[in-house]
């Protein structure tokens, strides 16, 4: 009797197991599969069409065939470009308010910010990007164009706008997280040595939660990043570079969202944005690789102490 | 100990078949492309009666955007007399569309242009075409540049115009306003239709005019941005879009126009079978290509491909 429960017992312990190993590993071979497939058909613009990866990266021509002969150039420095542009604008106007945010509901007014304010940077970060596209689309770019005086309100300065608004909750709650997980030792000793409330959290607090709100900044920027829609909506696609913060532009994954559904299949044009796709995926895989380094760093360092 | 290893067996043997299913055909999707094939298996069972109410059976179709609203009404009212037979309409853009019928992933492929323009050197030979509407592009502008004063530009105007080097409204007798080109992406059927009858095969150009992804969008930013040009289809501008339509050569774009030959801007819509249509396919081309639906075709704004006077540009 005894002896087949403990039977059972074993059973399910093995059985539940095996189900747990399954998944992870097939998540894992997801994830290279992925990625294998992007290399094998991103690398058709290097080996079949004869592009070299300096061409794609560093030119701004770009006019690739939507045909098999190809011939065209596939300069990709303008998408890149107003990727960059975009998203380091966003991060620029986010950045603060998150921060600002991060150390006001956890420092500053707790309860106020662990029952209210929290609860409505998580919504914030639930609304679909469409949702802040459109948004986007039918409040700032009309707003650009009254305030600027200017003919045309998509710009790289409504993208940002938009991706700033977008990356913010990411940003706060990450950060917060790690403020809160600074010990209250931590704290008592420096307003044991004297120190005000502001010189406890900019010296001590801040500082001992850099690396999760580096990992914050890092997410948001991937966030950004990745971001089709919102932005496609607003930074009135044309195929140039930005000159400024009125210019419209495109970016990365605006491009492969427009040109995608009607390019022609092993056609030069479509090689060329499997590439850009491509691209976006090792620059994913460099974000995590910079939060893992950053992580990795601050835990060398506590285990010194 | 043995349960370990069956677990962990079972696991590589899951994943080295997802792997090998990857490999073999690494630019199809398998899923869809099997879930279409029982969907056409359905539709071949439809009865050989010659009264063909009691047809049944499933039509996917994909492609066109600038076609999808017509499939999408077109299915709806063909529903109505046929409750038994099931169609779905995707857009995507005439080359996925293409590609999927090409593949066998769905019954119908829509296009804005001739199967062999986007397809593989043999691929296009399977095909079916069949020629269901004439569309009508038309450029629209701002109202604002109406009440300036254009309402009829030149083919010259128009390359100048699209290809950047008129870029003020007053050089070719409107408002003096910049020129905002509001244009669709290089791969866009409606592009190519646009460059090659209004603008003589000229390219447009792409480092001075705003893309957008759709002609719904496009409408709305020409709706909403002063001094901007663009072209939709014709369907797009029944009711009252908010925006204003130019003559071409004093030609103004209206399907009698289109019909007669004189407005130059128009091109077949293609919808492509997978070799000769089966039965219900058949029967739901023919519909929309019928007297009957006609009048409806028009009053959506698509032209009836039998009242073409002129085959050729």
């Amino acid at each position: 009797m005894i002896e087949k429960k403990k039977q059972g017992m074993f059973r399910k312990e093995y059985a539940w197991r095996g189900i747990t190993v399954f998944f992870g590993l097939f998540v894992i071979a997801l994830t290279i599969i992925i990625g294998a497939f992007l290399v094998y058909k991103g690398s058709d613009t290097f080996l079949k069409f004869g592009h070299s990866i300096w061409e794609f990266l560093g030119s701004a021509e770009w006019d690739p065939v939507d045909s098999e002969e190809g011939g065209g150039s596939v300069g990709a420095l303008i998408f890149i470009t107003g990727s960059l542009a975009v998203c380091g604008l966003a991060l620029l106007v986010a950045t603060p308010f998150s921060l600002g945010s991060a150390i006001f509901m956890t420092q500053i007014s707790e309860k106020f910010g662990g029952k209210f304010y929290r609860p409505v940077v998580e919504i914030f970060a639930g609304i679909p990007s469409v949702v802040y596209g459109w948004t986007g689309l039918t409040v700032l770019v009309p707003a650009i164009k009254t305030v600027f005086h200017r003919q045309v309100g998509h710009s790289v300065l409504a993208a940002g706008l938009v991706l700033a608004v977008m990356i913010f909750p990411t940003i706060t709650s990450v950060s917060a997280d790690a403020l809160t997980a600074v010990p209250d030792e931590c704290r008592n000793a420096a307003y044991g040595l004297g120190s005000t409330r502001w010189q406890t959290i900019w010296r001590v607090v801040v500082p001992a939660a850099a690396p999760g709100i580096i990992t914050g900044v890092i997410l948001g920027l991937a966030r950004a990043f990745g971001e089709a829609l919102a932005v496609a909506m607003v930074i009135g696609q044309t195929t140039a570079l930005p000159s400024g913060l009125f210019s419209t532009t495109k970016t990365l994954t605006t491009e492969i969202a427009a040109q995608m559904g009607n390019a022609m299949e092993g056609g030069e044009l479509k090689s060329a944005l499997w590439t850009m796709a491509l691209l976006l995926f090792l620059i994913s895989l460099l974000f995590i690789t910079l939060i893992h380094q950053i992580s990795g760093r601050s835990e060398k360092e506590k285990g010194g102490e | 100990m043995k349960k370990k290893m069956l677990a962990a067996f079972l696991a590589v043997f899951m994943v080295t078949g997802l792997l090998a299913g990857c490999g073999g055909q690494s630019s199809d999707n398998g899923n869809s492309s099997a879930a279409a094939e029982t969907g056409s298996a359905d539709s071949d069972t439809g009865s050989q009666s010659g009264e063909t109410k009691d047809l049944s059976g499933t039509i996917t179709a994909a492609g066109s955007s600038a076609l999808k609203p017509l499939v999408d009404d077109a299915a709806n009212a063909f529903g109505e007399e046929y409750p038994d037979v099931a169609i779905t309409a995707d857009a995507g853009g005439s080359g996925e569309g293409l590609k999927q019928v090409a593949e066998g992933t769905d019954d119908i492929g829509n296009s804005d242009v001739e199967a062999r323009e986007k397809l593989d050197a043999d691929q296009p030979d399977k095909l079916v075409d069949h020629q269901v509407c004439v569309i009508t592009m038309a450029p629209i502008v701002n109202n604002d540049v109406k009440e300036g004063g254009v309402t009829d530009l030149t083919k010259d105007q128009l390359i100048s115009i699209f290809t950047g080097q008129t870029t003020n409204w007053k050089d070719v007798g409107g408002p003096d306003e910049d020129i905002v080109l509001v244009t669709r992406p290089t791969s866009s059927g409606t592009r190519a239709t646009f460059e090659k009858y209004a603008l003589d095969g000229n390219e447009e150009a792409s480092n001075a005019s705003m893309e957008t992804d759709d002609s719904g969008v496009l409408l709305q930013n020409v709706k909403d941005t002063k001094g901007s040009i663009g072209y939709v289809a014709l369907s797009y501008l029944v009711g009252d879009p908010g925006v204003s339509t130019v003559a071409i050569d004093g030609v103004e774009p209206t399907l009698e126009n289109t019909y007669s030959g004189d407005y130059p801007v128009w091109t077949y819509e293609h919808m492509y079978t997978n070799g000769e249509p089966n039965e219900v396919c058949d029967a739901f081309i023919k519909y929309i290509m019928s007297d009957q639906y006609g009048a409806k075709m028009e009053s959506l704004g698509y032209g009836v491909s039998s009242k073409m006077t002129v085959t050729e540009h």
